[in-house]
């Protein structure tokens, strides 16, 4: 089991480092350099000096150079500076990161419980009406465009009801707070509810079918034991690993979430800073979402082993 | 094929001490270990001839028969034919045809890949397809419209068109039930006759064996126990494992098992046993067994018969 | 007494069964299957009576009117008029073009890139096989929306096309098509070589070897014909989540490049439309969402017509 672990790891680590070199080149990539940024906010700056800073910062040398100092830099905690924010990267990337986890985890919390139930409400009795209503809100949910909802949401429950707040984090207060998350949580969880519930449903209509949920039920084990313990437990070992999965690919909701209802997260800092030109901040942003990912993707494997008894990884 | 030399046939097939090795597991940290399928066999087919290779699942013979066929190159040993085509009726007629093509395509698969012409591959589709007895209508049909002895037919007639002189039937009859499989028995050998086909025949039962084969071979662990014409094999068996395999066989009006029936499972061939690999399992066991390893050779005073036993018949 | 022979085999009056034949059957059978077929096939038609209705009510996707912003749905203009003053019903008809489209041929490209990647290594199997699924493992472990803004952010002229292409509006739709296909293929690549390694060893397969056949036939005339119907439900699918990606990145400006209208960057302002305007928030989202739904269904009428326990 240790070694698996160390294995994984190492194996995120490379993933990771080779993520990092091609972010970086891609980023080399995008239109206008730092130096033509600053002559363009400094007109009294001269071509020289644009040269001089230039090998200052070390932008005439070759990507491989640039990326290993930066490499360097980066593993003794110098993320660099935001060119946006006028700050240290790292201390704009802190508090996005927090926003991010709260609206994340109350999203994935919800949609892991909401599907939970439904998902096996549906699988109780396939093919009935419940099944059926359960199953088509589920394709709905995998079909719509997460903005377009947020869009519908904002529409409802803003603007005709003025029920919620459309934007923001609110004036600190914890009401105001929770005020304020109540429709970005919920758009992030619809987003991947769907696709949860199709998992449960898929993988409880599998486990009611196995031999010992019949002689279980043979034997006169009541309904709700026989669901509960004889069935969600193995149903559960492939749901906890997709939905473990896919809490990574859960970064892209929530990009969109927060630039929908302007909440000052990871995605939303991304994107900004990528329309912002400001390269350090968005290097940074992405490759910890794709450490986010990463290590939901070990989480998931360490799940599968924990929960299923007869795979021992390793 | 056919040629005199010296008023001797030449041998169509002949196998010179062949070893088969898979390199089993193994990764970034552990070394794997290494299966032995089979193991240092020679053996020879005239043209014409049926060969019968026997013996347990496990014994190598399937691998045996892809070596023989070109499907897998062995990792020791030469494998030398004189002919022009081999080609191979597989086990599971349901796994031996691509459930996409219509029957006139498989049939016609050798020949078109070996690209001859539209018309000739038409042309022999019909023909080969009539002479394993297929319907009329078969040729334009898929094969899940088919039961398994007409889908062995099909493949049967795909192994004939490139008209080969050997033929590895990998237990074509095992997978049918057995009034169908003794049909399509029936169909090789007239075939046989017809084509003066010689057949490499993988089976584990003796009494389609005794049906239809010139010589047997015995396999046990991918070693070469006994190689001998039928009748002898038959009546004298040489070899302790070849009596206990007779022995072990349903016959009719006869009991199974009389004593000599085999003693418990074949050794793993990753660690085949030392000395005679079937030495845990023999009635006849010695000491000299324990250790060392016994030859194939002619049996005591039965020239025709080999035998890899240090106290052969 | 002239005996009447039964006809013992009923099939033989019967046409063959291809394949493909008995799939077509079932999936005739499958309601919602054929249901979301046309509705797929009523959005297509809606998307190209553009060009009937641009002719008929003489109007177009670009011309502006800032006279006639948010005009509401009159003779000339059925649905109204955008925030620029443009005929709404023409810019969702022909940004619905652009999108299926892009959704189509993304797919398309994914597919060939990961058919060829998955059945490469499930095929030839050992060492190509562990370094093509470690590659593909990786990607399947990234961010896919950020990556996808990254890369619909590069500069082109930096890669070295000229300033006139990367403007122009097809380098946007190439873009936007290329970018969303290196991305999507993994899991058209993870399918394919699984159904690859299940077929490699098949003894039709092994029959083909024998007669002579190399890598190259047996892949194109067993292997491929084979993975064919896991991979057509998997593309199915892939389709509506290409569209949900196009929308996103056109939605958030770094898709379709107006004013090539698309349905996603329709709604690149509605934040603020969703007070002046509602339906014009909503329309363009609706149609993608119905075509999404339209699209999965489809494809779970093509599963139930390709499941191997029906054949």
């Amino acid at each position: 089991m240790a070694r698996f672990l160390l294995l994984r790891t190492v194996q995120a680590l490379l993933v990771l480092l080779v993520m990092s070199f091609v972010i970086y080149g891609l980023i080399g990539l995008m239109p206008g350099d730092p130096i033509d940024l600053m002559m363009a906010s400094n007109p009294g700056m001269t071509p020289e000096a644009a040269a001089r800073l230039r090998a200052i910062y070390g932008l005439d040398q070759p990507l491989l150079l640039r990326y290993a100092r930066w490499l360097w830099d980066a593993l003794r905690g110098d993320l660099g500076f935001s060119r946006v924010h006028a700050r240290p990267v790292l201390q704009v990337l802190l508090p996005a990161l927090w926003q991010t986890c709260k609206l994340m985890l109350g999203g994935f919390t919800i949609a892991v419980l909401l599907s939970m139930l439904l998902g096996v409400l549906a699988a109780l009795r396939p093919g009935d009406w419940i099944d059926g209503a359960i199953s088509t809100v589920a394709l709905a949910g995998v079909s719509v465009p997460v903005f377009w909802l947020a869009l519908v949401l904002i529409l409802v429950f803003a603007v005709n009801l003025h029920a919620l707040p459309a934007s923001g984090v609110g004036d600190g207060t914890w009401a105001d707070t929770f005020w304020h998350m109540v429709l970005p949580v919920t758009t992030l969880a619809l987003s991947i509810i769907g696709q949860f519930v199709r998992y449960v449903r898929a993988a409880m209509v599998d486990a009611l079918r196995m031999d010992h949920v019949r002689t279980a039920r043979a034997k006169g084990a009541g309904e709700g034991r026989i669901v509960l313990i004889h069935a969600l437990r193995p149903a559960l070992i492939p749901v906890v690993t997709v939905m473990a999965l896919s809490f990574g690919g859960l970064f892209g909701g929530a990009l969109i979430t927060e630039t929908m209802f302007a909440q000052p997260g990871m995605g939303k800092m991304i994107y900004d800073a990528i329309l912002g030109n400001d390269y350090n901040l968005a290097l940074s942003g992405l490759l910890f979402a794709t450490l986010v990912t990463l290590l939901s993707n070990l989480a998931a494997d360490l799940a599968y082993g924990w929960l299923d008894p007869r795979i021992s990884v390793g | 094929m056919g040629r005199m030399l010296q008023g001797a046939p030449v041998s169509l097939l002949e196998v010179e001490r062949i070893s088969v090795h898979f390199s089993q597991g193994g990764g970034l940290f552990a070394k794997g270990r290494v299966l032995r399928a089979v193991e240092d066999v020679s053996f020879d087919i005239q043209p014409g001839e049926t060969l019968a290779l026997v013996g347990e699942s496990g014994s190598g013979k399937t691998t045996l028969g892809h070596v023989v066929a070109g499907l897998r190159a062995p990792t020791q040993g030469t494998v030398r034919y004189a002919g022009q085509a081999i080609q191979v009726v597989f086990q599971d007629p349901f796994g031996a045809l691509d459930p996409r093509m219509p029957v006139s395509a498989i049939i016609a698969e050798p020949l078109r890949i070996a690209r001859r012409p539209a018309a000739e591959q038409r042309r022999r589709a019909g023909e080969l397809a009539a002479q394993v007895g297929l319907p009329p209508d078969a040729l334009n049909r898929y094969p899940h419209e088919f039961s398994g002895g007409q889908r062995q037919r099909i493949a049967i007639a795909r192994a004939l068109a490139p008209a080969p002189e050997l033929v590895v039937a990998d237990e074509p009859l095992s997978a049918l039930d057995v009034s169908i499989g003794s049909q399509v028995l029936n169909l090789l050998r007239d075939l046989q006759r017809a084509h003066g086909l010689a057949y490499l025949f993988i089976s584990h039962d003796l009494a389609v064996v005794n049906h239809l084969a010139d010589r047997v071979a015995v396999l046990y662990l991918g070693r070469l126990v006994e190689l001998a014409p039928r009748a002898d094999l038959f009546a004298r068996p040489s070899h302790p494992y070849t009596r206990a395999l007779l022995d072990a066989a349903p016959r009719i009006g006869r009991r199974r098992g009389r004593g000599s029936a085999l003693r418990g499972e074949m050794p793993s061939p990753m660690a085949p046993p030392p000395g005679c690999v079937f030495h845990p399992r023999c009635p006849k066991v010695q000491a000299i067994c324990r250790v060392q390893p016994p030859l194939l050779g002619p049996a005591p005073n039965r020239r025709k018969v080999l035998s890899a036993c240090h106290f052969a018949e | 007494m002239n005996v009447q022979l039964p006809i013992t085999r009923p099939s033989a009056v019967e046409a063959p069964q291809s394949p493909w034949r008995l799939r077509l059957r079932r999936f005739r059978r499958h309601r919602t299957g054929m249901a979301a077929l046309a509705l797929l096939l009523l959005i297509v038609l809606f998307c190209l009576a553009a060009w009937p209705v641009q002719w008929w009510l003489g109007v177009d996707t670009t011309t502006t009117d800032l006279l006639a912003r948010f005009d509401p749905p009159s003779a000339a203009h059925p649905l109204g008029t955008d925030d620029a003053g443009r005929d709404e019903l023409v810019r969702l008809m022909v940004g619905g073009q652009i999108s299926l489209l892009v959704g189509l041929i993304a797919t398309a490209f994914g597919a060939l890139l990961g058919t060829a990647i998955g059945v490469a290594a499930g095929y030839f199997g050992g060492r190509l096989d562990a370094v093509l699924m470690r590659f593909t493992d990786g990607m399947i472990a990234l961010p896919l929306l950020p990556l996808l803004i990254v890369l619909g952010a590069l500069d082109l002229t930096k890669l070295g096309f000229s300033p006139e292409f990367a403007r122009s509006g097809a380098a946007g739709f190439w873009r936007v098509v290329v970018i969303i296909s290196i991305v999507d293929w993994t899991g058209v690549a993870r399918i394919v070589r699984a159904a690859t390694l299940a077929i490699r060893e098949a003894d039709y397969i092994r029959a083909a070897r024998v007669s002579g056949a190399r890598a190259g036939y047996a892949i194109l005339t067993h292997v491929l014909p084979n993975v064919a119907s896991p991979l057509i439900v998997a593309l199915t699918l892939t389709v509506g989540r290409v569209i949900l990606f196009e929308s996103v990145l056109s939605f958030l400006g770094f898709g379709i490049v107006p004013p090539t209208p698309s349905w996603g960057n329709m709604l690149n302002n509605a934040q603020e439309l969703v007070t002046t305007a509602p339906m014009l928030a909503v329309l363009p989202g609706l149609l993608i969402f119905l075509s999404v739904i339209a699209v999965n269904l489809l494809g779970d009428g093509l599963r139930h017509a390709f499941d191997p326990r029906g054949e």
